[in-house]
């Protein structure tokens, strides 16, 4: 479920890293006021060990697959809704630097879809409320399966937000729901069993590794749930509608984005008409079939041709030709820079 | 992840604790300027193609200057692309307006799309990728605390990724255990699952407990100081400048394009 750059508006990859950033500011002074100084090599050895334990496969009953634990609901379940964001959010950075899986604009993201919704919904106001601090018991079985499941539909969901926002996938809000819903269903009872398991083992082997019952007078209190669903409505308002505003109609929004490129790219400007016919003549992509100032000609009549024209025509060779000879020219440098710092160093060594 | 993956990781520690001018410029430096590549690319319009194509001689440049192996940054940008490839590949199909022809071929706007994202995805990773192999995370984790991220988040960053390897030994340990001794299944049955993770869980925490014993025995006050680098050189605001000056530029104008007019235009 990690969403990657590519996908990604630089408005709704700031938005997210921008409520994001601020959860984990607040989760970070949070931690720091709990003075509790062996929480910071528990934190990171958790890290590490959701690292350690995603490796682990086990075979799904029933089918003939195997998954593994994500980690989000048990981290909070053994840290606490603060530690475990923080927790979560870094081991989602070492994801992206060093696996590449999701990216630094889609960072915050990933973050939110990942961290927010399990920590401070799904914890709070679902596994709280049916596990009651019980733990290895069917209640908390319940528990945990429920609430890895909302957690995960949760962000699945706004996978599926912040991607229509950003107006680079083509998909149909309707399809990418039914695609990635169901799926996540089952990632969810995945994670939810995964998760009770290992609890039911701690709670077995060593009860006093999990946090006992929560200390006087902070029996699950009403800020935090109330906190936290203000918070995702805020950003849920907010992500929706923007996406009402600035996307009518995603057909409409593409061609008032595109034409707005008219003026400059069109391709009746004296330049592109003398370029096209310096094409004609010489045909040096004798296959590409198309005249200036007409769109492709194959193209029926009423395929709006109006609408293109970053890709349209004119500027569609030195599109080509410039984009193809850029790339290997920067190969070309590449080559050369390695070549060179590669001859200094032996000649130093 | 598999265990293949641990052993690539350690590789991007290596990379990232070479010493040639990519390393030595300030971590800081990088992580603006590769922030900004990757907004920037984002930025473009759904169906630029040809005038993204400047941008890959950012990473391009980072990792020759950087000596990094450029296959190595491949792989890893290969085995991440399912993601972007399986939301991509919709775009073709929903969006069937032609907008060229090339010899027999109708191309459609949703190819053009699909192409964008497709290398859009390669110069993000791949700037990502390359910002990490020519800093590695000890200077990235510092670089961040000047910038101002929260100094607990820091060190979470510094304790996980100096646990990693330690934790994922023992997990690889567990695992050839259970390997001797169940013939070859690839997956846990549920019960055993569970407690192999719970007793992987265990040994992290009681890992935990000693090092927390042991940072406390050689004077741990619950703060944790980053070696600090020196102050910014003027290498690093050369870096700077003409990094972001050069993304204006490619931003502003279709680089490539201009470059394939003057081309053409020699054709003649």
């Amino acid at each position: 479920m990690h969403m990657a750059d590519a996908l990604i508006s630089p408005a709704v990859g700031g938005a997210l890293w921008a409520v994001s950033g601020g959860l984990l500011a607040g989760c970070a002074r949070k931690v720091q006021q709990t003075l509790r100084d062996d929480l910071v090599p528990l934190m990171g050895v958790l890290g590490a060990f959701i690292f350690a334990a995603q490796m682990i496969n086990f075979s799904i009953p029933g089918t003939g697959s195997s998954g593994h634990l994500g980690g989000g609901l048990l981290l909070t379940v053994l840290l606490g809704p603060y530690a475990a964001f923080l927790v979560i959010a870094s081991v989602l950075t070492v994801q992206a630097f060093f696996f590449a899986d999701g990216g630094l604009l889609a960072l915050g993201c990933n973050i939110f879809n990942l961290g927010f919704f399990p920590a401070f919904v799904a914890y709070p106001l679902i596994y709280r409320v049916i596990a009651r601090d019980q733990f290895g018991t069917s209640r908390a079985w319940v528990a945990a399966l429920v609430a890895a499941i909302a957690g995960l539909q949760l962000g699945a969901l706004c996978v599926v937000l912040e991607t229509k926002a950003s107006g680079i996938s083509e998909l149909p809000f309707r399809a990418f729901v039914l695609m990635m819903l169901p799926i996540h269903l089952v990632i969810g009872v995945v994670e939810g069993l995964a998760t009770a398991a290992v609890v039911a083992f701690v709670a077995r082997a060593r009860s006093e590794a999990l946090p006992t019952a929560p200390a006087a007078g902070a029996s699950v209190s009403l800020r935090p749930m109330l906190i936290g669903l203000a918070l995702a409505a805020v950003v849920m308002g907010g992500v929706v509608s923007w996406f009402a505003s600035t996307h009518p109609d995603g057909l409409e929004w593409s061609i008032a984005k595109v034409t707005g490129h008219q003026e400059v790219t069109a391709p009746g400007a004296p330049l592109h008409r003398k370029l096209a016919a310096v094409q004609e003549r010489t045909a040096m992509l004798p296959g590409y079939g198309f005249q200036a100032g007409k769109a492709a000609p194959a193209a029926p009549a009423d395929a709006r041709p109006a609408s293109w024209p970053t890709v349209s025509a004119g500027t569609s060779v030195s599109g080509i030709v410039g984009g193809l000879m850029t790339l290997a020219l920067a190969g070309l440098i590449g080559f050369v820079l390695k070549a060179r710092s590669m001859q200094r160093v032996s000649g130093n060594g | 992840m598999g265990i293949a993956n641990w052993i690539e990781i350690g590789r991007m520690d290596e990379l990232g604790r070479m010493d040639t001018p990519a390393h030595r410029l300030d971590a800081r430096a990088k992580a603006v300027v590769t922030l900004a590549f990757v907004v920037i690319v984002m930025s473009f319009p759904r169906h630029a193609v040809s005038a993204l194509t400047p941008f890959l001689l950012y990473p391009v440049v980072l990792i020759a200057v950087g000596q990094i192996p450029a296959r190595h940054i491949l792989k890893k940008i290969l085995v991440a692309a399912p993601f972007a490839l399986v939301i991509g590949i919709f775009n073709p199909f929903m969006d069937r307006v032609p907008v060229a022809t090339l010899g027999p071929l109708v191309i459609t706007g949703g190819w053009v799309s699909f192409v964008s994202i497709m290398f859009r995805f390669v110069l993000t990773v791949g700037a990502a990728l390359a910002l990490v192999a020519c800093t590695g995370l000890y200077r990235l984790g510092a670089g961040l605390e000047q910038l101002g991220v929260p100094r607990v988040f820091v060190m979470q960053l510094l304790f996980l990724y100096r646990y990693l390897f330690v934790v994922a030994d023992q997990g690889v340990k567990m695992m050839r255990g259970v390997e001797l001794r169940s013939a070859g299944a690839h997956a846990l049955r549920w019960r055993v699952y569970g407690s192999l993770i719970g007793q992987l869980l265990l040994r992290s925490l009681d890992r935990a407990e000693r090092v927390h014993g042991a940072m406390l025995a050689r004077g741990f006050d619950g703060k944790i100081r980053v070696l600090r680098q020196p102050s910014f050189r003027w290498t690093d605001w050369g870096f700077v400048g003409g990094g972001l000056l050069f993304l204006a530029a490619a931003r502003a104008w279709n680089l490539a394009e201009a470059f394939g007019r003057v081309l053409t235009g020699m054709a003649r």
